[in-house]
This record gives C-alpha cells, structure tokens and sequence, in this order.
C-alpha cells in the first residue's frame, strides 16, 4: 500500500505542483492570479485526448498542437482578462475577469467535449504496475518542466527579463524592457506549463471539463502553501499535497481526504497568511 | 446628545426623501410581483418562486459582497447544507421529524454556523484566498452530501419537505417564498443603511481608516456572515421544498456563479440593483429556451461585460444624481465657530505622553528614544526632514507599529501597543497623509463612519429596525452634518465622495475624525495639497478644535503653518529628537536652523 501510496500521491502532486508553476507564471510579470490556470490543464488532457484518439495523430504531433493551443489560451487570457484590468490592480477585479473567462472555457469544454470523462491514450507504454506510466510521467514532466525553466531563468536573456519584471516592474520598464511582450509571452509559456500538466497527467486524470476547477483548487493550494510566486514552494508544496491527500485516501477514504486537504489549506493559511516559504506583508499604513 | 447649527426641519426633508427614492423601487418590485398570478400560468408561478427563493439568500450574500467586498463565490455550499438539513429533519432521518416551520429555523441556524465557518477565513485572506477557500468548500459539500449515504440517501437523494395548505399549491408557495423574499429585503437594507453596512463598507474600501475609528472588523463580519449563513439555509429548505426531490446534482456550481454575478450585475452597496440581477438572470434562460444549455457561458460573458465596461453595476446606471455636475469653482470656508454647537462629552484633561519610544524596520531605526508630551487643548508640532519618523511616530499612537521599546501612557493608564482599533475608544482619532475616504459612499456616510462606535444599537436592533437603531442613525446623521458645516462641506454632503477635490478629501477627513469627539487629533500633513487660503483656514479650524480641550498632534512641512499655531515643538532627525520647545525658541534653534529650516 505504502508504493501506490506513493507512487499515485508523487503523480497527482507532480501535477499540481505543475498548475502551481503555471499561477506563479502568470503571477510574475502580472501580479495577477488567474482562474484559468486549472483550466489550462484540464483542456491539456481534453485538447491530447481530440488530437492523438479522435484525429488520431501520433503522439508527437498531438502534444505539439496541445501545447500551441494551450499557448494560445494563455495569450487570449492575457488579452481578454489581465490586460484590461490591470490598470486598477488594487480592485482585484481580475478575480472577476478571470473566472468568467475560466467559466466560458469550461462551458465550451462540457458543451462541445461532453460531461462524460474520456479517455486517454498511452503515450509511451512502459512500465507496469506501480510503475505505470500514468504515474512516472507526471513526475517526469514535471523534473522537465523545472529544468527547463530553471535554465530558461538563468541562462537566458528572456528569462532574465522575466525575472527582473517579477522583481520590480517599474525599474524593469525603465531600463527599456518591453514590458508588454514579455507579459504575453509569460501567459504563453503558462499556457505550455498548464498543458503540460494536463497532457501528462492525463491518464491519471483522462479527459475530463470537470478537472478544471479541481485542478483550479488543488494547483492553488501549493501556491499557497508555498507563497505566492515561489515556485520551490510550489512543487514542494504540490508534491507533499499530492502525497498527503493520497495517504488519506487509503487511510480515510475519498471523500474525508478532500475535507483534510480543505482543513489543511484553511488552517495553514490562517496561521501563515503569507504561505510557508513567503515573504512578509506589504506596510499597510 | 448634540445640537447643531442649521435649523433641524430643514435638514429632515431631503434625508426622509432620499429614503423614500430608496424605498420606493424596491416596493414597487414587489407589488408588480404580487400580480403575477392574475397575468400567467403556473410555469411563471416556478421561475417566480425560483426567483423569489434565490433573492432569499442573495439578499444575504449581498451584504458580504456587494457592501463587504469579499469574494464569496461558492455560496452555493449553504443553499445545500439548508436543503438537507430541512429536508432530513422533516423527514427525520437522524431526530424525530418536526414540522417544516420548526425544520426552517433549526436550518437557519445550522447555516448561519456554517456561514461564520466559511466566513471567517476572511478575517485574514485577501480576495483570491478567500475565493478559493469558498470555492473548496462548495465541493466537499456536495462530496459529504453523496457520501454520507445513511442520512442524505447519497446520490439517489432524499424527498424535500412539504408546506401543509394553503402553502401545497403553486401559487400559494409563490406567495409564501415571496413573503421570505420581503422579509429579506427589509432585513437587509435594514442593515445596509445602518452603522453596521456602513462599517462594512468602510472595511471594504479605507480598511486602515475603519480600524482608527474604531471598527472591529471580526465583530462586523462575523455579525454578516451569520446573517447571509441563515438566510441561504431558509433560502435552501424552500429550494428543498420547490425540487420535491433534492439530489447532490441539483446544486452545481452554474447556481453559485448566478448568485454571484447577479450582485456584481447588479452593482456593489445597492439592494435594488442585485434583486433586479436575480430576477433578470432567473429569467434569463427562461426567455432564451435554446440557449439554456450556454446559461452559464452567457453568465460568465455578462459578468466579463460587466467588470470590463460598467463595474458599478446596474445601480451606477441609475444613479443619476450623482451624474449633475458639481460647481468648479468651489471654495471651502470652515466655520470654526459653530463647534461650539457640538457639546463636548469627555471630560478631557489627561495627558498623551510617549517615553523612550524606539522602533525599527530592518535595520533602519525609525525611531530611536523619542520622549513626546501631548497635552489637552494644546498643539503640538511634529516636524523634521523626510524620513525623519514623524509618520511612524503617529502609526506608533494610533497602534499601527508596535514600539520595540518605551512606554505610551494616556494619564494615568499605559495605552498597550498595537491594536489600532482600540484607540478611537480612548479618544485618539486620527486623519492620515494620503486621504483614506471611501469613494463610494456620500460625504456625509465618510463622516458618520467617524461615529461607528458612539451607536448603541445591536446588531439584531439595526435588523428588525427597532427604535433605539432609529435614533443612532440620526444622532449620528446630525453630528455629521454638523460637523460637515463646521469644516465647509455641507453643501456637498449628498455627493459622491470620490468626486471631490483633493482639499476636500482632507476636510472630511478632519470632520470624520472629530466625529468622536476626540480627546487627542493626530493630524498628518492637513496642509499637503492645499492653497494658500485653505491652509489659512485650516489654521483657524485646527486653533478651535485645539481651544475646546483637544490636545493636537501636528505632523506638517509647512513652517509657516506650524510656527503660526503651534505651541510646542519638536523637531526630530533620523529618529531623534533635535529639539524641542515653543515656536520661538525652534525658530531660533542653531541647529534646526542649519538641517531643516534653512538659513
């Protein structure tokens, strides 16, 4: 027990630690907190799903047009939710523009996908019990994706500029950064994160308009847990979610390993408003 | 308790007015709602009970959103938890069954605890936090409600109750959920229009200025949520009871997103404007039947819409009277004179003083050992270059910072550090170097919320609308009026405050803050913004307020200003006291002279 403890609780933690990263993303360069982050990965199953079962095109292909129309999704977000707002940031009304568009993205999903969980293929077929690939590829994904933006942070010019952004956005748009596009491109690589998570996880999870809002709550958590925008926090707050709501799982039984995780997040947070890794509060007066 | 200048019968006109322009829609909706029988079919007799059960727990959630500003979306969860708990004890599966109208109140209470329980999150979340907690605990209900398969029947459902004649009929329960309908809507601008719904909003917008009043945010919103909890609880037992049959499924998440755009369609701090939203968004997918499917798609379009083009909502599209231009050419002239209207209560007489107060941020020490005397019905300048710490000296007072080190005593008693709230009970009001006003509400609202804590009635008085609420809203209407006149506003009392000059942002600021009558006035840089015959004239107000027994504290840059009005000086630098004395001798202080005044 101990094994598919583990085994499932590090691969539904891998991707939620994924839809972490995908809120710290769009947080960075906006200061936004976006709905449509869990969105982004359930459509990563849904749109893997369309492309490799019902076009019926290779594995490849499909995870490439996933990942471009994630992308897309991300930019529309940007354009459509963050942009307009964020002029008054201090309203907070990007919680309203990003719900309704997170609202339309799942109205579609169910209307034209259908409310039924569908299937997903097997990408790779290696490995069996639990070692079966629906629970190593999460994790896998997951080490990619934190390689990845580890190098495209530090070894990069454009993700150093991300991070100079995410640091102090009126110092980096005075040394001439474009602003604009770098936010754009950072809804596009959220897009990427979030799809990622969904393909990967999507044997896991199959395909499925409802996993949006569950991944919207349980990819929040870390975030969270972690501190806004701390990406360490995130996936190591999202694999120990994904491991301690599993051990409740087999210990309790599903539905009280969803009101444990519900407990825990209420109570961490009201200890520790500003998440375990976070930074201390802003002056108020 | 306080007389004031104008002649009182001409002050009572537009006040009873503006309630009747309030009043009037909201009858009206609900007299057109009694004639529905007489003009349709049973068909309308549904989406009007729907609509009427709806309303029922948006008018509760209302006040948490619209007047509150907190984000609750997943209030769906207590229209559940209401549902069940009447449809189990009617049908008695864990205690005896009990009549449906005893079932009510019983779930009533079960949803105002549960309310507080979802709520209280918001004491410490900001916005997306508290969003979220609220949307997972929509989703554990429904799990627990098909879990828990012994009491709720699981996914297979439980039977809601029913109302015995003459409720059993459509119409009959039409007219009784309308009934539930009023009495909600009368509960709720009851507590709307009320120091509580003002405090609320006061939280909402100028949270930092709410606390120097006196506001306790726990009490006010602990007080909210138990009242949108039971409201949402009555508001599920009729839904129960209008399903016939509940199952977990008959409460998505579709109904939670309707509540809640129908309060930002609607508009936030008005009551005729969400009702309108329920009615319209109830009715919506009814009048559209092929696109009952998009329902919510076509939600979430109007809400983005709404956020995007018209944030205020239906009700800032109605509100006309806020649309008449205002002079241009407006000049405040305070009238000092007329404090003298305003009687004094306290007795006064103690002395504010601060004994090595130290402390730092990081490493910076923005205070280093400051010793500090206010005393009553003195004025007292605190200047010094920037970051010299005469702000956080006065966030210090008021008990925004913490000291690390040092003694605060007023009289004879120790003023503990921290807790803001506290402060304005023991006199100390404050006003602030960047104007925290809510721009949302009137000039005269700004002020009143000065007098918060002065009300004497109870949270359940200010719902029923009992005598002693009544009083306190005029005592409070008429200091603040009075007060308006004594700083030069009141002709400008029912505008919108967010459409006032900066100068004006500052004298109601001043008026908010004599509200309470205060024993000491923390005043930070009044002068900042202001022309040459405004400082002027805010050197007469400060010099009044001063002579009635009010010890003043100055934080200023003007040395004109302070020199002029100031009895005692300090001067401080880096955190320390550089001197200290009357104007003259400041004036003429060496050192003072060289870092700060210039030669």
């Amino acid at each position: 027990m101990l094994a598919s403890i583990l085994a499932s609780g590090l691969a539904a933690g891998a991707v939620y630690a994924l839809v972490g990263v995908t809120y710290n993303t769009m947080f960075s360069t906006s200061r936004v907190m976006s709905f449509t982050s869990g969105q982004l990965a359930m459509l990563g199953g849904v749109f893997g799903s369309m492309f490799m079962l019902k076009l019926g095109l290779p594995v490849i292909a499909g995870l490439v047009l996933t990942l471009c129309c994630c992308a897309i999704i991300g930019i529309v977000t940007e354009f459509v939710a963050v942009r307009p707002v964020l002029k008054n940031l201090d309203q907070h009304l990007y919680v309203l523009s990003t719900l309704a568009l997170a609202l339309m993205i799942q109205q579609v999903a169910a209307i034209k996908w259908g409310t039924e969980p569908q299937p997903f293929p097997k990408l790779i077929g290696w490995g069996n019990g639990v070692f079966d690939e629906k629970f190593w590829l999460p994790v896998a994904a997951c080490i990619v994706t934190i390689i990845g933006l580890e190098y495209l942070y530090r070894r990069t010019l454009v993700g150093r500029a991300f991070l100079a952004i995410a640091e102090d956005n009126f110092a980096a748009r005075a040394l001439g950064l474009p602003e604009r596009n770098l936010r754009i491109a950072s809804y596009a690589l959220a897009g990427v994160i979030g799809g990622i998570a969904g393909f990967s996880g999507g044997e896991l999870l199959l395909a499925f308009f409802a996993n949006g809002a569950l991944l919207n709550f349980y990819g929040f958590v870390p975030v969270a847990l972690g501190g806004l925008g701390n990406n360490r926090g995130a996936i190591i707050g999202g694999l120990a979610l994904g491991l301690f709501q599993q051990a409740a799982n087999f210990l309790v039984g599903g539905v009280f390993s969803s009101v444990a995780v519900f407990t825990l997040f209420i109570i961490v947070l009201l200890a520790a408003p500003q998440g375990l890794f976070g930074s201390a509060t802003a002056r108020r007066v | 308790m306080t007389s004031v200048t104008a002649t009182p019968a001409r002050k009572e006109a537009p006040a009873s007015r503006s309630v009747l322009s309030q009043v009037a829609p909201l009858i009206g909706v609900f007299a057109l709602a009694t004639l529905l029988p007489f003009v349709s079919n049973d068909y309308w007799a549904l989406i009007g009970t729907r609509a009427a059960i709806y309303w029922v727990l948006v008018a509760g959630l209302n006040l948490v959103v619209g007047f509150g500003g907190h984000l609750a979306i997943g209030y769906v969860a207590l229209l559940t938890l209401g549902a069940y708990a009447t449809s189990i004890l009617v049908a008695g599966n864990v205690l005896p069954p009990v009549p449906v109208f005893v079932a009510l109140p019983i779930a009533a209470c079960v949803g105002a605890l549960f309310g507080v329980i979802v709520g209280l999150p918001a004491l410490r979340l900001r916005t997306f936090y508290f969003a979220m907690s609220t949307l997972g605990f929509a989703t554990i209900v429904t799990q627990i409600a098909l879990a828990w398969q012994s009491v709720t029947g699981g996914g297979i459902g439980i039977a809601g109750p029913e109302f015995s004649a003459p409720f059993n009929t459509a119409w009959g329960f039409y007219y009784l959920c309308l009934g539930f309908a009023a009495i909600a809507t009368w509960m709720s601008a009851n507590i709307g229009h009320s120091r509580f719904g003002r405090a609320l909003i006061a939280l909402r917008d100028a949270e930092v200025a709410a606390e120097a009043t006196g506001i306790s945010k726990p009490k006010t919103l602990i007080s909210i949520f138990l009242l949108a909890g039971a409201l949402a609880a009555i508001a599920g037992g009729l839904f129960a009871s209008l399903q016939t049959y509940i199952t977990p499924d008959a409460f998505t998440f579709d109904l939670s997103v309707l509540f809640f755009i129908a309060i930002l369609i609607g508009g936030r701090g008005s009551i005729m404007g969400p009702l309108l939203g329920t009615v319209i968004l109830t009715i919506l997918p009814e009048i559209a039947a092929p696109l009952a499917a998009w329902s919510t798609f076509l939600y979430a379009v109007l809400l983005l819409l709404i956020v995007l083009a018209i944030p205020g909502g239906i009700a800032a599209l109605l509100d006309f009277r806020n649309r008449r231009p205002l002079a241009s050419n407006r000049a405040i002239v305070p009238r000092p004179a007329a404090l003298a209207d305003i009687q004094r209560k306290s007795a006064g007489g103690r002395t504010l003083s601060l004994r090595g107060i130290a402390l730092s941020f990081g490493n910076v020490r923005a205070i280093d050992g400051l010793d500090l005397d206010v005393q009553p019905g003195r004025i007292h300048g605190l200047i010094g270059p920037n970051g010299s710490g005469k702000t956080t000296t006065l966030n210090v007072i008021s008990g925004y910072y913490a000291s690390k080190g040092g003694t605060m005593r007023l009289g004879e008693d120790a003023l503990p550090p921290g807790m803001p709230a506290l402060r304005a009970a023991r006199g100390i009001a404050r006003t602030f170097q960047t104007p925290r006003v809510i721009g949302e509400a009137s000039v005269l609202e700004n002020v009143m919320i000065g007098g918060t804590i002065e009300g004497q009635a109870s949270f359940v008085e200010a719902l029923l609308s009992l005598p002693r609420s009544h009083r306190d809203e005029h005592m409070l209407a008429d200091k603040a009026r009075g007060l308006l006149g004594v700083v030069g506003l009141e002709t400008l009392a029912d505008v919108r405050a967010d459409r006032l000059q900066h100068s004006e942002l500052r004298f109601i600021e001043i008026a908010r803050a004599l509200m309470l009558d205060p024993d000491f006035l923390l005043l930070d840089e009044p002068a900042a913004g202001l022309s040459g015959d405004e400082i002027e004239r805010l050197a007469g107000l400060i010099k009044a307020i001063s002579r009635r027994g009010t010890g003043v504290l100055l934080v200023e840059h003007h040395a004109d200003l302070i020199f002029e009005i100031c009895d005692e000086i300090t001067v401080l630098n880096l955190g320390k006291i550089l001197a200290a004395g009357t104007a003259a001798e400041i004036r003429t202080h060496k050192e003072v002279v060289s870092a700060y005044l210039g030669a």
